[in-house]
């Protein structure tokens, strides 16, 4: 059962989307992860209503809604900033300085000398210059370490000044470049895009992927004029295995 | 391998140099999708056939050889089929298969095209982590493009084939990584490991028969098909060929994505990177992530294949090699991969999620200076109960940063007990608040 207030949240035009995802899959409870990230679209985190509405489009309980939607990190429990810092502190980036990042960050963005904790919200969730803080494990750029991201565009190469430099820009309402990814919106809009709309940001998809690193062996082997061996000209394939 | 082969070999990172090498123009004037012609002209079980020959092995940890995989999947059997593209890349250190999606995306596409002609598959989904924006967003595009070039779609090329692929975004769960839990996850359930068996080939998503593939493994298909087994047997090892993505991080000169042969080693690897940072000494690193057992300083010549690997206590798993100088502390850093574990366990068995809990505490305790030497034999007495207990293979990885960082620096955990002793005498129990 969808209350009035859902209704009213998610109307038409995000019910069309939830249909259009389901369409996607041959079973349509597979469209339950994506539908999740269109909610958080709408509301900036999972709310109460946010799973009753994928519960209707799924004809499933909102049990089984909340049981998936608190097994993974990326649905929020509560409403998000404007925009989501999430600071590598896994292994690696740590020890190249993404736990001195981490706590800078903490700090920064505390109030009356308390540091703000992990999923923590620095000013009012969805305004402008609101921030939500977290510390991520690896982010699969290792290579650019120590990374940050916000609403999951890559900041490469990071350090404590340079991180705080950025966040309060997002404070001033400013949105630096991200160094891989698209011009930066807001976690809203990103959320759209995870569930696999891109509604007039179609150019997002041309922004920068490549850093330096990404390319460094290619670059190398490209200035020795080293090569894998050459492709002959023709192969034949196997012959048809027998049938047993 | 042949004496010719160049210590660099680009196969898959080739076109990652080139102008938009994300977009189907790029792609088409490097020689995209013509493996995709070619495969055509074959009978799909002379495509398993061929990635038998090739001995191609998954890029995604396990080295299970993938023509294999592929000739397990029942034919005749009147269900669907289904590919799963494996792209959720979370084992730490890893950071390739994002970097390649990004730069040559429509290897992939075309990749997943003749594996499921191969394994007679009509609908394909790539679940990407959720965290990677970017990549999912080319993904995105590469799969628009190539429905409207006639490559996706329906009768594809006038082949009678049809196919239609859906782009996935996770939702950060490293568990989702594991093939079974992936499937779970992919329809629409929390991430949890299924019990094997059944295996996915005869029951996988939907219960239908499924090959699950990492995203490398199937980018190397299209090159497959157009240089033929042969030709891919030029690179590597006998028994682990092809080029392979070396991905290099932390206190080297040049970290980076580093294409080679399987076999490399990393002292030839950190000769092409410029050697350590600022030249202090190397003193342990992840041959393939923070789940095979780490290496030290006298680890450099071991060929990095999965025997070599293998043959010298740990496994060559995603080839992210993670470099730590001297500057940093053993027990610290497996103690932060421990709480990764702990953070990541998804709580189904019991010796995983209570084990996991249990170590984090006790080395926590130990960095902190507040450890006994006792504690060394509560860990690896905990690792023993955790290791080929659980139900998943997050378990055995969680205990391999441990028990290997004892093996080889159990001093350094020592003198961390040494100064508690030294300071207070006090024996603490772990989780005593
Ligand atoms: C905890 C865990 C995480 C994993 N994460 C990944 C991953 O992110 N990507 C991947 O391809 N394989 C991952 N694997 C391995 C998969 O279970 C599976 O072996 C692989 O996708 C098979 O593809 P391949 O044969 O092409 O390597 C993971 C395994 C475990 C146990
Ligand atoms: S080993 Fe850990 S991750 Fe795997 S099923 Fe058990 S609790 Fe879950
Ligand atoms: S450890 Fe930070 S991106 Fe891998």
């Amino acid at each position: 059962m969808t209350s009035d207030l859902s209704d009213e949240l998610f109307g038409s035009d995000i019910a069309d989307k939830a249909k259009a995802i389901i369409a996607r899959y041959p079973r349509a409870r597979s469209a339950l992860l994506p539908m999740l990230h269109l909610v958080q679209s709408v509301e900036g985190y999972v709310s109460v209503d946010g799973i009753a509405f994928c519960a209707d489009q799924l004809d499933l309980t909102t049990a089984e809604v909340s049981a998936v939607a608190t097994f993974y990190t990326m649905y929020k429990r509560k409403p998000c900033g404007e925009h989501l810092v999430s600071v590598c502190t896994n292994t690696l980036c740590a020890a190249l300085g993404g736990d001195a990042i981490y706590d800078g960050l903490r700090k920064h963005l505390g109030r009356d000398g308390k540091a703000l904790g992990h999923e923590q919200t620095s000013g009012e969730p969805g305004e402008p210059g609101s921030i939500t803080l977290e510390h991520a494990e690896c982010l699969a750029a290792c290579d650019l370490a120590p990374v940050l991201q916000v609403n999951y565009e890559f900041y490469d190469n990071q350090t404590p000044e340079s991180a705080l430099d950025l966040v309060k820009q997002l404070q001033a309402g400013k949105k630096p470049d991200p160094t891989r990814g698209a011009p930066l919106t807001d976690f809203r809009q990103v959320e759209l895009q995870l569930a696999g709309f891109l509604d007039g940001r179609e150019s997002d998809v041309d922004g920068p992927s490549a850093a330096p690193e990404t390319l460094r062996g290619a670059k190398i082997a490209h200035e020795k004029g080293w090569t894998a061996p050459t492709m002959p000209d023709s192969v034949s394939f196997p012959a048809l295995p027998e049938k047993k | 391998m042949s004496n010719d082969v160049k210590p660099l070999t680009p196969v898959l990172t080739k076109r990652w140099l080139s102008p938009r090498s994300w977009t189907i123009r790029t792609y088409e004037q490097l020689e995209g999708y013509t493996a995709l012609r070619k495969a055509f002209e074959a009978h799909p079980d002379q495509l398993i056939q061929l990635c038998k020959d090739s001995g191609l092995r998954g890029r995604g940890g396990a080295g299970f050889p993938t023509g294999m995989k592929w000739g397990f999947i029942p034919q005749g059997d009147g269900k669907p089929h289904y590919l799963v593209i494996n792209a959720d890349e979370g084992e730490p250190g890893t950071c390739k298969d994002i970097p390649l999606m990004m730069a040559d995306p429509h290897s992939l596409v075309e990749g997943i095209i003749i594996t499921s002609y191969a394994i007679r598959a009509n609908f394909a989904a790539v679940y990407v982590r959720g965290e990677a924006l970017h990549c999912i967003r080319r993904m995105q595009a590469a799969v628009r493009e190539a429905y409207e070039a006639g490559y996706l779609g329906k009768d594809i090329l006038g082949s009678g084939f049809d196919l239609d692929v859906v782009i996935h975004a996770g939702a950060g769960a490293y568990i989702c990584g594991e093939e079974t839990a992936l499937l779970d996850s992919l329809e629409g359930l929390r991430g949890q490991p299924r019990l094997k068996p059944p295996f996915p080939a005869t029951s996988g998503l939907y219960e239908s028969p499924t090959v699950v593939n990492n995203v490398e493994t199937i980018a190397s298909v299209p090159f497959i098909v157009n240089g033929g087994s042969d030709w891919f047997r030029t690179m590597g090892r006998d028994r682990s060929p092809g080029p392979k993505i070396y991905s290099l991080s932390g206190h080297v000169t040049n970290p980076g994505q580093y294409e080679a042969p399987m076999g490399t080693t990393l002292r030839e690897l950190l000769e092409l990177a410029g050697g350590m940072k600022d030249g202090i000494p190397l003193k342990f690193w992840t041959p393939g992530g923070s789940s095979t057992p780490l290496f030290t300083a006298e680890h450099m010549d071991v060929p990095l294949d999965f025997e070599g690997a293998a043959e010298a206590g740990s496994m060559l798993g995603t080839t992210a090699l993670q470099l730590f100088n001297e500057t940093v502390s053993v027990p610290w850093a497996v103690m932060k991969w421990t709480e990764f574990y702990k953070h990541e366990s998804c709580g189904k068995c019991t010796p995983c999620r209570e084990g996991t809990y249990w170590l984090v505490q006790i080395l926590q305790r130990m960095v902190r200076g507040e450890g006994t030497a006792s504690d060394i034999d509560t860990l690896l007495d905990i690792c023993d109960n955790v290791l080929g207990r659980s139900f998943c293979a997050l378990g055995d990885g969680a205990v391999s940063p441990i028990t290997s960082g004892i093996q080889y620096f159990k001093d350094e955990f020592l003198a961390l007990c040494d100064t508690n002793a030294a300071s207070t005498g006090k024996h603490a129990l772990a989780g005593a608040h």
